[in-house]
């Protein structure tokens, strides 16, 4: 292992053996004192983003081109080290409160962490399927952290079992990508598969239905339609914080993967690739917000809206031969806004729910705009962001995603986007209806770092609507490293 | 240093001063609420004359052009050319002056119309001021979809919170169908600015060079936006529920401003962004005018509620807008803008005196009115006046309109034949009889059973008092001086008209 080597990796290792200390060091941490746990833990991962700042800007590869450093990754180990920050600040007094205080929830946090950090940075299929199973693995057991809830073990086995499946997909889709090209680094696939390699010819059917399968397997961990049957259930039964970790990671992490495969890889499938995709985003987007019309309880109905937003995203993703640039860019911008939204309105969720699984109806959150009117106020912010109005980053990262559509020529997927927007605008608005509108005596928890996470989300949803010039060209300059 | 002291900046932000005062008050006072509100809308009215005398300066020297102009780089960045850039000409000082002229009146109607949760009412009214003066003054289209969608969340709130039995479904049902619209119109507005590379719209106007058929799908999606919120038959049917359902102010607000930024957008940007689309459209568009025109006249007269009846009289009022700006000349266009005002005027004092009686009656059914006019004789005087302006009556305002209107119409190459104004002119006739018709089951015949009714309560129909008609009388001015003397009117539009029309060539 060379400096440079270490260089590149240097925050994910950090994070790594952090997250391995920190188990040792829970042992000796009495039990009610679990939050010397979450502060060591947020202690790890605020050090881990200030290295990942430190070295944003530079262009790596290490381990002999395994694994890269450049802006693509960057920003979304930014991004995936402040969702380990607000998965902590929601779960810091929900464990307590629900009496499933144990301090492995943070250590697995930190290690799904890295593993996410690590699919941000993998430039071979290998390093990217180890990626998959670090992220996840952890995940499996969290969903199955409130244990003994059943409906929680019942979201874990699930989750589980439907993702280790899922896994299969893209180990096949690998081996098979390998068999047509003869590697699996992506930065030699690019150029066997535009035929300048030095191997001998490549078969493009097996490139392609390798590709394809690789697709499936992320197109569950991102939980797009047709893949996306586990979501609403372990959506549900997860204890909630994690619930809130996983919309927004696992689905940047399987963003992450799929922007890196297909845009620097496999620009040359893109033919190939467009009606499935575009197939894939008008699906995940009719899909998703259709299924949410009809449900009741609250975290089934995100758990469709976060299908509909892979969905968003994807419509992006299906330009990427036309207008790679920004496919990526506004697919970053539209995670980091659909992060910003997401956490916000878990913690909302959060802090109206009650143990037993109570309070998580949307008729509970009758009279909250009169109870608590910040709280409602927040929720109604994210609410039209996740619809896409103004005054809201919502608005602007549908702006983005819809340019790139239209920019790829995909006019009809773009008018299936914006009518499903008004789909989403039906259900979304219920909420805020139920909390001003009806008549209801809610009961909310107040709690320090949950009022601090959704007043912060909210805050950030409204201003950086107003300035979102940075935001913009930090997306737009994490552009992938292209072979 | 620009942003601060523009005045469109000073005019569009400063309800949001009195939004920050009015979240330090206390819930409970609810007089200071009310009296805080008024004031700043009261300013900002003050502001928006002042801002005028300056206008008029600016005009004298360069007639049509915007003025008052501020155009700031906002988003520069990854290909993105979006400004934020405001300005107005002679069209949008008109409808700004509308909007700050009717905002303290529909404050002062609420005076004691809304008791709960005064608060909150007067946080989503000085919102909702924002939101519609940008509207009138965004030269950028992203900035104008700003404003434009986000006077959705607050009458989306005023009608869903403080409205009718009904007011949940009225609510929902004005925000998906506006909504509908707008994600269309986003759609369009996002191409332009991938294939025309920016979002000014005076660069637009200039830049033109888009081909005829992809600009009559341009003019659609534009136009699905806009027609819903005139709204043009037949997309009309969110107009009266939530007219019904919405309180006094709410309704004055949505008839006098909201259906104007529908007309607005066709004149400030279906037309001079695509005109070759709006020759090709005029036929089609005068002829769903011409259907809003009479079918918005009959149905208003089958109608048993008032505020219904009103609601579908704007219908058939907003069919007289549309036909004069699709007749596409100097006539027509500028009949148009003085109906969108006068349409204001008059529809705004019509749900404002039907609200007085209302907040006595709690009551808007016909059948149990009549009589009135001995018991509320100012009252009645008011309401005469008011219908008749709306029906067109020589010397008032809705005369001038309409008359000029049917002039344009009848000499229209774009539209192409005269029948169009011929029939629209029906429509006045038509008034005549619903606007009748409503006054005299109100006034006339003998007392109504609602007399009674009151009376079990306590309490005895009254007149207007003192606040009642001080809210009235600055609307009735205006009805008076349009028909009278509407010059004035005239001349602060017809530069910018000229300037508007100057690409579509028949």
């Amino acid at each position: 292992m060379t400096y440079s080597d270490l260089i590149t990796l240097l925050p994910l290792i950090f994070l790594i053996v952090w997250a391995c200390a920190l188990l040792l060091v829970d042992l000796f941490i009495p039990k009610g004192r679990k939050g010397w746990t979450a502060w060591l833990a947020a202690v790890g991962l605020a050090a881990a983003m200030g290295l990942t700042i430190l070295y944003a800007g530079q262009q790596r590869f290490a381990f002999s081109g395994m694994v890269v450093l450049d802006g693509f990754s960057s920003f979304l180990d930014v991004l995936f080290l402040a969702t380990g920050l607000l998965g902590i600040t929601l779960a810091y007094g929900y464990l307590k409160r629900m009496g499933i205080e144990r301090g492995e929830y943070y250590a697995l946090l930190l290690f799904s962490v890295t593993g996410m950090m690590l699919m941000a940075q993998a430039a071979n299929l290998i390093v990217i399927f180890l990626a998959l199973e670090l992220l996840s693995i952890p995940l499996y057991v969290l969903a199955a952290f409130a244990r003994p809830r059943l409906d929680s073990e019942e979201a874990g086995l699930k989750y589980f079992l439907l993702g280790a499946y899922s896994t299969g997909f893209v180990v096949y889709g690998i081996a098979l990508v390998f068999g047509a090209t003869g590697t699996t680094q992506l930065s030699e696939i690019v150029s066997a598969a535009a035929g300048t390699g030095s191997g001998p010819a490549v078969s493009l059917p097996l490139l392609g239905v390798g590709a394809a399968l690789i697709l499936v397997g992320f197109g569950f961990k991102v939980a797009a339609v047709p893949f996306h049957m586990w979501t609403p259930d372990v959506y549900q039964g997860a204890p909630t914080p994690v619930t809130g970790f996983m919309a927004v990671g696992a689905k940047a992490a399987g963003f992450a993967a799929l922007l890196r495969i297909f845009v620097t890889a496999l620009p040359a499938l893109n033919g190939n690739l467009v009606p499935v995709l575009w197939g894939l985003a008008a699906l995940t987007m009719l899909v998703g917000n259709l299924l949410a019309i009809s449900q009741t309880n609250i975290k089934r109905m995100l758990a469709y809206s976060s299908i509909a937003h892979a969905g968003y995203i994807l419509m992006a993703l299906t330009a990427y031969g036309k207008v790679p640039r920004d496919a990526v860019a506004s697919a970053l911008f539209y995670l980091v806004t659909y992060a910003v939204t997401s956490f916000g309105t878990w913690a909302v969720v959060i802090a109206l729910e009650k143990a037993e699984g109570k309070g998580l109806e949307i008729t509970d959150y009758a009279g909250l705009g009169r109870k608590r009117p910040l709280l409602a106020a927040a929720m109604t912010i994210f609410m039209l962001s996740l619809t896409g109005m103004p005054p809201t980053l919502g608005l602007v990262g549908k702006f983005y995603l819809f340019r790139t559509a239209i920019q790829g020529g995909f006019i009809g997927l773009a008018i299936i986007g914006v009518l499903t927007s008004l789909i989403s605008a039906y259900y979304y608005l219920r909420v805020v209806v139920t909390m001003y509108m009806r008549e209801g005596e809610p009961e909310s928890t107040r709690e320090p770092w949950l009022d601090f996470t959704w007043s912060l989300s909210a805050l950030a949803t409204v201003i950086l609507s107003f300035l979102p010039m940075a935001l913009f060209a930090w997306a737009s300059g994490a552009v992938l490293k292209l072979f | 240093m620009d942003f601060i002291t523009n005045p469109l900046n000073i005019v569009i932000f400063f309800p949001l001063v009195g939004v920050l005062v009015l979240l330090f008050l206390p819930a409970g006072k609810k007089g200071l609420l009310r009296w805080t509100a008024l004031a700043t809308t009261l300013v900002t009215f003050c502001l928006s004359i002042w801002m005028l005398v300056q206008f008029r300066a600016a005009e004298a020297v360069a007639p049509g052009d915007l003025h008052l102009t501020l155009t700031l780089p906002w988003v520069q960045v990854a290909g993105w050319n979006i400004s934020y850039a405001l300005g107005v000409d002679g069209l949008s000082i008109l409808l700004v002056l509308l909007t700050t002229f009717l905002t303290p009146i529909a404050v002062l109607s609420t005076w004691t119309a809304v008791e709960e949760r005064v608060k909150d009412f007067m946080l989503f009214f000085l919102l909702l001021e924002v939101g519609m003066l940008g509207v009138f003054m965004a030269q950028d289209l992203f900035l104008f979809y700003i404003f434009w969608e986000f006077t959705l969340v607050p009458m989306y709130f005023l009608i869903g919170i403080w409205g009718g039995p009904r007011r949940i479904y009225a609510a929902i049902k004005f925000f998906l169908y506006t909504m509908a619209g707008s994600i269309l119109m986003l759609l369009a507005i996002l191409w332009l600015g991938v294939h025309q590379g920016t979002f000014s719209v005076p660069d637009l106007m200039t830049k033109g060079g888009i081909d005829p058929h992809t600009q009559l799908w341009l003019f659609i999606a534009f136009a699905a936006a806009f027609a819903i919120k005139v709204p043009m038959w037949p997309l009309h049917s969110w107009l009266p529920d939530a007219h019904v359902e919405a309180p006094t102010a709410g309704s004055i607000i949505l008839a006098g401003v909201l259906l104007k930024m529908g007309t607005y957008g066709f004149l400030r940007f279906n037309i001079p962004l695509f005109p070759q689309a709006a020759v090709q459209a005029a036929p089609w568009m005068a002829l769903l005018a011409v259907i809003g025109i009479i079918y918005g006249a009959a149905v208003s007269y089958a109608q048993k509620d008032i505020k219904k009846l009103v609601a579908y009289s704007s219908v058939s009022h907003l069919g007289f807008v549309m036909l004069g700006l699709f007749a596409l000349n100097a006539q027509g266009v500028e009949g148009g803008i003085l109906q969108m005002i006068n349409h204001g005027l008059s529809t705004g004092a019509l749900f404002l005196l039907v609200g007085m009686v209302y907040e006595q009656t709690h009551t808007r059914e016909f059948s149990v009115y009549g009589g009135l006019w001995k018991i509320m004789p100012v009252f009645g005087a008011f309401m005469l006046i008011v219908s008749l302006s709306s029906m067109g009556l020589p010397g008032l305002n809705g005369f001038v309109g309409e008359f000029t209107i049917l002039l344009g119409a009848f000499g229209s190459k774009a539209i192409g034949s005269p029948w169009f104004a011929g029939v629209a002119a029906l429509g006045v006739i038509m008034a005549a009889v619903y606007i009748l018709y409503m006054f005299q089951k109100i006034f006339l015949g003998p007392e109504g059973s609602i007399v009674e009714e009151v009376k079990k309560h306590g309490h005895a129909l009254r007149d207007l008092n003192a606040r009642e008609i001080i809210t009235t009388v600055p609307l009735l001015v205006f009805i008076f001086w349009i028909g009278l003397y509407p010059k004035p009117f005239f001349d602060l539009m017809a530069p910018a008209v000229t300037k508007l029309l100057a690409g579509v060539i028949h």
